[in-house]
Order: C-alpha cells, then sequence, then structure tokens
C-alpha cells in the first residue's frame, strides 16, 4: 500500500513539470526585458554616480569653483585626488616698493589674490565612488558625472585631469567621449 | 626514509591542507578538491573532501582566499574614511553591512539619527534584502543545475537595483548610510517608482512557486538533504535563514530590534522541516515579510531632515570606549564591534559575518552525503566568499 501510495505521489508530481513548462511558455512569448546594449542604452544614468567631476563657477564656466583647500585629496580614503594651486605670481620691486610704503604709512595692505586651482588630477583606478570627497567640499565644487560606459586598454585613461575636462565642457565638448588624458 | 609510494607522493603532491586530511589504510578513499574554481562555490572557497565512491567521508573548508585585510584597514582608515569597505564585505547586502558600522559609530558616539533616517535606512536595507534573496534564489538553483530561474529572478533584480540606485547611485557596491543619516532623500521618482513596484513583486511569487518552489524534480532534489537540527545550529552560532529553516524563530529585528524595526508588524518565517527546502521556503516567505515591512515604512515615514545637524566629518574624533551594534542581514546576523582610544581612527573594528558561522557547519552536516547533494547543501547555506573573508 505504502509503495503504490509512493508511486502515486511520484505520478502526480509529474503535474508540477506541466505548470511549470506553462509558465516558460508564458514568458516565452513576452516581449523581451533586455536592452541589447551597442544598439540601445538605458535612459536612468542620471541618478547614477560616475567618476567625480568639477563644477564650474557660477560666472565663468571654466573656472571651477575650487578654493583650494585641499580638503577632498585628505578625505578620500584611498587618496585618489591630487590637488594643487597655481603659483601665486612673484611680486615686481615695484609692487614690494608700493607694499612697504603703505605700510608704513599704516595704510590697510591689500591682501594677496586668492589661490587659483593649478592642477587637479583624478585617479579613477583608485576611487571606490563613495562620496566622501563630494561630502566634504565646502563649496561644492565636486559632483559626481554619469559617465557608465567607461573602457579602455590603458590604464593612465582613467587618470583624469579635471581642469581640462572642466574646459572641455565649458567648450561644449561632451564629456566621456573626448577625457582629457593626462 | 620514503617507504612506499604513497608516503611519496604525499609529500609532492597538495598543500599542508590536503596533508592534513590523511587518506585512510586503504586505497578505497580519494581526497579532492572542491574549489577554489568550483561553479557552486560563488567565488574562491575551497572544499578537501574524502571521498568513498560518490559518498563524501569528510570535508573541510579551507578559507583565505579572498582575504583582503578588511578589520585591518579600519584601524588605518578614520571613521567615515571606513565606509566604502562595508559596501564590499557583503555584496549582495551592502546595505546590512552599511547599517552595522554606523550603527556602532553612533552608538559609540551617541549620534542621533533623525526619524526620516531611520525610516529610509528601513527601506533600502529591505529592497536589498529582497535584491539579495533573489540573486540566491537564481544561483541556488543553478548549482542544481536549473538555469532559467535566474533569468526569472535577475529580471526583478535589476528592477530593484533601478530603484536602489535613485538615492544612493550605485548598483552593487553601496555606500549610502553615513553616521547621523542618510546621503541622499529618497526623491518622489523613488517612492513611486516603490509603490508600483510592491505589488509587482507580489505577482511574481505565485509564479516562482509554481515554475520551482513545486517542481517535482527540485523537491526530490533538497527535500530531506541537509538536516541541520537546531542544536547544531546553536553550537555552531549560525543565524539568519539557516537557523530558521531549522525552526528557531530568531531574528535580530524582533531579537533586540534597533532603529523603527519595533513599529512594524512583520512575521519570522520559519520551517520545521531542518533541510534544503526549509532554507529555501523561509527565504522565499521573507521576500513577501521584507515587502510588508516596506509597505508599512513608506505609509509611515514622517517628514524631515534626512542627515542630522552637526553629523560628524571625516576628521571626527570618536570619544574613548566601545560598543557593538547587530543587525539582521540576508544571511543572518551581523555585527560589528568598534574600539576606540579618542583618536580618529578606531583602535580596534571587529566584523561578525553570519556567513562564517553558517559555513562551519558544514564540515559537519556534508559528512555521508552524496557529492550532488553537498552541492544542494552549500548552496542553501548563501555564502558569500568575501564576507566569510573579509
Amino acid at each position: 500500500m505504502n509503495g503504490i501510495s509512493q508511486m502515486w505521489k511520484n505520478i502526480s508530481g509529474l503535474w508540477s513539470l506541466i505548470v511549470g513548462l506553462k509558465i516558460t511558455g508564458k514568458y516565452f512569448v513576452c516581449p523581451q526585458v533586455t536592452v541589447h546594449y551597442p544598439r540601445k542604452t538605458v535612459d536612468n544614468l542620471s541618478t547614477f554616480r560616475g567618476p567625480v567631476e568639477l563644477v564650474a563657477s557660477d560666472n565663468d564656466p571654466t573656472k571651477p569653483k575650487c578654493i583650494v583647500c585641499l580638503q577632498c585629496a585628505g578625505a578620500c580614503p584611498s587618496g585618489c585626488l591630487t590637488v594643487a594651486a597655481k603659483p601665486a605670481p612673484k611680486p615686481t620691486a615695484e609692487e614690494i616698493k608700493a607694499k612697504k610704503e603703505a605700510e608704513a604709512k599704516g595704510e590697510k595692505v591689500k591682501k594677496a589674490a586668492p589661490k587659483e586651482l593649478g592642477t587637479f588630477r583624478y585617479d579613477f583606478t583608485l576611487c571606490s565612488l563613495c562620496g566622501t570627497c563630494v561630502d566634504t567640499c565646502p563649496v561644492g565644487s565636486l559632483q559626481f558625472s554619469s559617465d557608465a560606459y567607461l573602457a579602455s586598454r590603458n590604464k593612465e585613461d582613467f587618470v583624469y585631469d579635471l581642469l581640462a575636462r572642466l574646459a572641455d565642457q565649458a567648450k561644449g565638448i561632451k564629456s566621456g567621449s573626448s577625457q582629457s588624458k593626462e | 626514509m620514503l617507504h612506499t609510494e604513497r608516503e611519496y607522493s604525499k609529500l609532492i603532491a597538495g598543500d599542508f591542507y590536503t596533508h592534513h586530511m590523511e587518506p585512510g589504510p586503504d586505497d578505497r578513499t580519494m581526497i579532492l578538491n572542491m574549489g577554489p574554481q568550483h561553479p557552486s562555490t560563488h567565488g574562491v572557497l575551497r572544499i578537501v573532501i574524502e571521498i568513498d565512491g560518490e559518498y563524501i567521508l569528510r570535508a573541510e573548508p579551507v578559507l583565505g582566499y579572498l582575504h583582503r585585510m578588511q578589520e585591518k584597514m579600519g584601524e588605518l582608515k578614520t571613521y567615515l574614511q571606513y565606509m566604502p569597505n562595508m559596501g564590499r564585505v557583503d555584496y549582495l547586502h551592502a546595505l546590512a553591512w552599511n547599517w552595522a558600522y554606523v550603527g556602532a559609530v553612533e552608538r559609540l558616539g551617541g549620534i542621533e539619527v533623525p526619524e526620516r533616517a531611520q525610516y529610509v535606512r528601513v527601506i533600502t536595507t529591505e529592497l536589498n534584502r529582497i535584491s539579495s534573496h533573489l540573486l540566491w534564489w537564481g544561483a541556488f538553483l543553478l548549482d542544481l543545475g536549473a538555469f532559467t530561474p535566474i533569468l526569472y529572478a535577475f529580471d526583478d533584480r535589476e528592477k530593484i537595483l533601478d530603484l536602489l540606485q535613485i538615492p544612493t547611485g550605485s548598483r552593487l557596491t553601496l555606500c549610502y548610510f553615513r553616521p547621523g543619516g542618510v546621503v541622499n532623500d529618497l526623491t518622489k521618482d523613488f517612492i513611486d517608482g516603490l509603490r508600483e513596484f510592491i505589488p509587482h513583486m507580489r505577482s511574481r511569487l505565485p509564479m516562482y512557486k509554481g515554475l520551482v518552489t513545486d517542481n517535482i524534480i527540485l523537491r526530490k532534489r533538497v527535500e530531506g538533504v541537509g538536516i541541520i537540527t537546531e542544536e547544531t545550529c546553536r553550537r555552531y552560532g549560525a543565524t539568519g535563514p539557516v537557523v530558521r529553516g531549522s525552526g528557531l524563530a530568531y531574528d535580530v529585528r524582533r531579537a533586540e530590534p534597533y532603529s523603527v524595526y519595533d513599529k512594524f508588524d512583520f512575521e519570522i518565517p520559519t520551517d520545521k522541516e531542518c533541510d534544503a527546502m526549509g532554507r529555501y521556503n523561509v527565504r522565499v516567505a521573507e521576500i513577501e515579510q521584507s515587502l510588508r515591512i516596506i509597505e508599512q515604512a513608506l505609509d509611515a515615514m514622517p517628514d524631515g531632515p534626512h542627515m542630522v545637524k552637526g553629523a560628524p566629518k571625516v576628521k571626527w574624533k570618536a570619544p574613548a570606549g566601545e560598543s557593538y551594534f547587530a543587525v539582521e542581514g540576508a544571511r543572518g546576523k551581523i555585527g560589528v564591534h568598534v574600539v576606540s582610544d579618542g583618536s580618529n581612527t578606531p583602535y580596534r573594528v571587529k566584523l561578525r559575518a553570519p556567513g562564517f558561522c553558517n559555513m562551519s557547519l558544514f564540515a559537519e552536516v556534508a559528512r555521508g552525503v552524496l557529492i550532488a547533494d553537498a552541492v544542494a547543501i552549500l548552496g542553501s547555506l548563501d555564502l558569500v566568499i568575501p564576507e566569510l573573508d573579509r
């Protein structure tokens, strides 16, 4: 008796295969859910956090907002940012003289011009896209780009010069296709 | 002096671990490596097995192929700089690790988290849990030789990843939580998408049942295989679906509720069968429970800031002391123990990975089973190798 019930259980279990095949058949005729990549691309990349890029200041699209405080470079867990200011122009002899005279008179001396960004190198091969630099920047000069399609045979292609990239963007050259390379 | 060919071959073949597995007195048994490159280990787990024909006499898991010194890195990076590591310990349920770590840091620094951020954390973590279970579901069946289910699972998982990308910006190695809140607030896009997704996922669950769960071939393959008794689970410290599949309703969200989990009404699915099918059923039932939690959290989510004012900055110095925070991950209890000496880097970070304990009992459970069943048992434990090795 036990053997018969076991056999019946096995045979009735075969029905589950038909149920499964019915589902397979149903989905076989459904429209495709995948995107054929090179011919089509997805459209939800606006929220994607791709490689970091500089934000242009409000009045000059070629100049970044950056104030060269170097906090981002210190905050990065993997040290992928190299930031340096332009060397300040050496004051000419006349300027020094004028400054000394002004100091002697007790006038207020004009402060040196604010530091200007000289290099902003970003090594994407080290970056883990955690966003610590973006969170840290006090003036909001860093943002994530939405470049998702990155491929190269050269490691050096992923060491970006972000200043040159910003200049390209200001000229209207699409970033991503013409990343300025070191 | 080498007396026999056997002693000689023992010296030149294999490594420390295979030498450790002494061959028997005769040639009936064979020492075999399963992994580190084995499709059913989903990574680089190596299991040295002694087999007699198709039966496993002994199994010895060997770890360390993916060791990345995650704990040591915690001592070298500042509290915030360690965050990206958390997305990489268990890449499938990254947000649970995010939460365990920020929870420990918040407890250490006495940081209050805004109410809204708590709900955002619950919603995103539960969503991440569903995606993790879906991937397990597909990969488990792939191990057992069923190829197509993973494609159905990835279809749904893709929708979750698209949703999670809106607030977090990434799809896999999420780094979304910060001590004191979350990086971005939930947008309307996300909430609308999620409200659409919940009924969609619910409608898919009967399909999964018909396609796979009821399938006689799967049932014959996993029912009664890999019996793990409750007592074994206790001895090894197993948690998560492994212990719940053995009939013990232990869930950190209920046992020691953290954040706002005590406000939600959800069940802890358990299964008394203790076999691979039991663990399967628990995980599938958890998808439904996670959907329930998300629904309630969406309704109850208050307005407000998503980040506390004066949240720690990168060079933040934690007060001296220590803290421990445990959360329920997709694989079990995730615990992070942070010890601070008052400087801006932790003195010690200890990560308690659930997969490590769950894997430890494999050596005992796999004794005397068929190799094909060992694959089913290994799959039913849901191991993520980077988490084991850390």
